[in-house]
């Protein structure tokens, strides 16, 4: 490939960041012409500019937003939340999934409340939650806790349960004891699923957060969409939007770089 | 009976469930099979596949209970798993996660000696089995070879009494484990074990053991025991020597019955 042929002469003559860049623009290029076709959409009169703001105008409202911290107190209220609720998950599902796989008697008490919360959607308690813990964190925390914890459950169960039992019997033979084999072999074992079963849950961290801020917040960023949205503020809103899904992207690839090198005694094979 | 028994077998038979549990007829894979195995004896099970040689090792390993009859080491009845009898396995086992380093030295922290100790212990089996240099590869950096000399050392490293492998040379290509062949033999001069292999491959078995027992296609019993009498030395001299061709040609007759009568069993 010429990619592959320039890579090293462009080392060596200091143009690697240039292709870096390059290489950038070419794998986003889908997301560039999407904006240039929203561009012109709005341009052209198809579609009304308060439906479909330009981006110059979204921009703008950005920058205000930025300047004026609304954005940045929103977008700290509501990943702190969704941080917590997605890092609870994490420790619960965590645990339950290889009790539920190791213990027959946890998988018997267990699985059939899995099997039924998993593809309900969540969101459909937000009136519940809302009588059970009121208006405030707690509600939204636990909302993105619920959604977060059934993929990691999932993840963390079907990992443990493909475990290849000779390593488990190597570690016993090994002089492992039940909880060490639980604790040492399975759980880093299982490792690979329960961290894909992890982004899953990240992403429904996001929808959950901005979904139940739509309906329980004084504040974050679902609520800032709302409430920009009733004002008709559009392209604010249209900003706060693309601000979601741009954390969410960038949350994704960190979490990317941390699993690939988590998980870096996989690659080489 | 003598004290210098590496391990007894009594009257032991084992049956499978079947796939739908009480119900169905389980399969018998061990019938009212009698062995012993002498102190630091290399001892080889062969056998057609589906005898039960994988099952009475891990009978043996401690690994699935004993239904019937009677299991025992110098340790006494054989319960649950335990560093006095660890085990190679075909597929090597490694922990994918851990270096080759880490790996030999696992057995060695569950026994609960100091760090440094481990180390050392581990850099010196690593180096028994001439994989110096690869301590902080991961497994899947390592041909197969070398995986499975990694997971020797890892065997070697708890100093179990009685060393179980079940075909661990039966994935590798058949130079490399011609290589394995003659380094285990090596090894196992060098540090003596009781030691239980278990195999298909009858050159394998007269190039290795003392003594070699062949059982009987499925349900499996010890049917013949042989002992192969070469020597305690054995290399690339050994593979024509007389009695290793003839050894070899006798032992293959034996075992080609009892191939013939599972084919026909109709498993």
């Amino acid at each position: 490939m010429a990619a592959g042929d320039m890579r090293p002469v462009a080392a060596v003559d200091g143009r690697g960041s240039l292709l870096a860049v390059v290489a950038l623009c070419v794998r986003y290029l889908p997301v560039l012409i999407m904006l240039a076709v929203w561009e012109l959409v709005g341009r052209s009169g198809l579609v009304s500019q308060q439906m479909l703001p330009g981006i110059g105008a979204i921009a703008a409202a950005f920058l205000d937003l930025l300047q004026s911290g609304e954005l940045v107190v929103n977008a700290w209220r509501s990943l702190s939340r969704a941080a917590t609720g997605l890092g609870l998950a994490v420790l619960v599902g965590m645990t339950v999934g290889l009790l539920m796989a190791t213990r027959p008697l946890v998988r018997t008490l267990i699985n059939p409340l899995v099997r039924i919360l998993y593809p309900m959607p969540k969101s459909a308690l937000i009136p519940l939650v809302m009588i059970w813990f009121g208006l405030g964190d707690v509600s939204k925390i636990f909302l993105i806790f619920l959604g977060c914890l059934l993929p990691v459950i999932v993840s963390a169960y079907n990992g443990a349960r493909g475990v290849n039992p000779f390593i488990v019997w190597s570690a016993t033979s090994l002089g492992a004891s039940k909880e060490q084999v639980l604790r040492e072999i399975i759980l880093p074992a299982a490792l690979p699923d329960i961290l894909a079963g992890c982004r899953t849950a990240l992403a429904f961290s996001f929808i959950l957060m901005v979904s139940s801020e739509f309906v329980i917040a004084k504040d974050g960023l679902g609520f800032l969409i709302g409430s920009l949205g009733d004002g008709g503020n559009y392209p604010a809103m249209f900003a706060v939007i693309l601000t979601v899904a741009g954390t969410g992207f960038v949350a994704d690839r960190l979490f990317g770089s941390f699993v690939s090198h988590r998980l870096r005694w996989k690659e080489q094979a | 009976m003598t004290a210098d028994f590496g391990i007894k077998i009594e009257g032991v038979s084992h049956a499978y469930r079947g796939a739908q549990g009480q119900n169905a007829v389980g399969t018998l894979a061990l019938k009212q099979t009698d062995l012993l195995i002498h102190h630091h004896e290399f001892h080889a099970l062969l056998g057609p596949s589906g005898c039960g040689k994988s099952t009475l090792l891990y009978l043996i390993g401690g690994f699935i209970p004993v239904q019937t009859g009677s299991i025992s080491t110098q340790k006494g009845p054989v319960t649950a798993p335990g560093p006095d009898r660890s085990i190679v396995f075909q597929n090597f086992a490694l922990f994918p996660w851990k270096t080759v380093l880490e790996n030999v030295m696992y057995g060695l922290q569950k026994k609960g000696l100091p760090e440094a100790e481990c180390r050392d212990i581990a850099q010196a089996h690593i180096k028994l089995v001439q994989l110096s240099g690869f301590e902080q590869a991961y497994p899947s950096q390592l041909s197969g070879g070398m995986q499975q000399r990694a997971a020797i050392a890892r065997t070697l490293a708890v100093d179990p009494d009685i060393l179980l492998m079940d075909e661990p040379f039966g994935a590798l290509d058949a130079q490399t484990r011609r290589v394995m062949q003659e380094e285990l033999r090596m090894i196992w001069k060098r540090r003596p074990k009781t030691v239980v292999f278990v195999t298909h491959d009858v050159h394998e078995a007269v190039f290795l053991a003392d003594r070699i027992s062949i059982m009987s296609a499925r349900p499996g019993r010890i049917e013949h025991q042989i002992d192969t009498g070469l020597g305690p030395e054995r290399d690339e001299s050994t593979l024509t020597d007389r009695r290793f061709v003839e050894l070899g040609e006798q032992i293959w007759r034996l075992v080609r019955e009892q191939a013939v009568l599972a084919s026909r069993g109709g498993l």
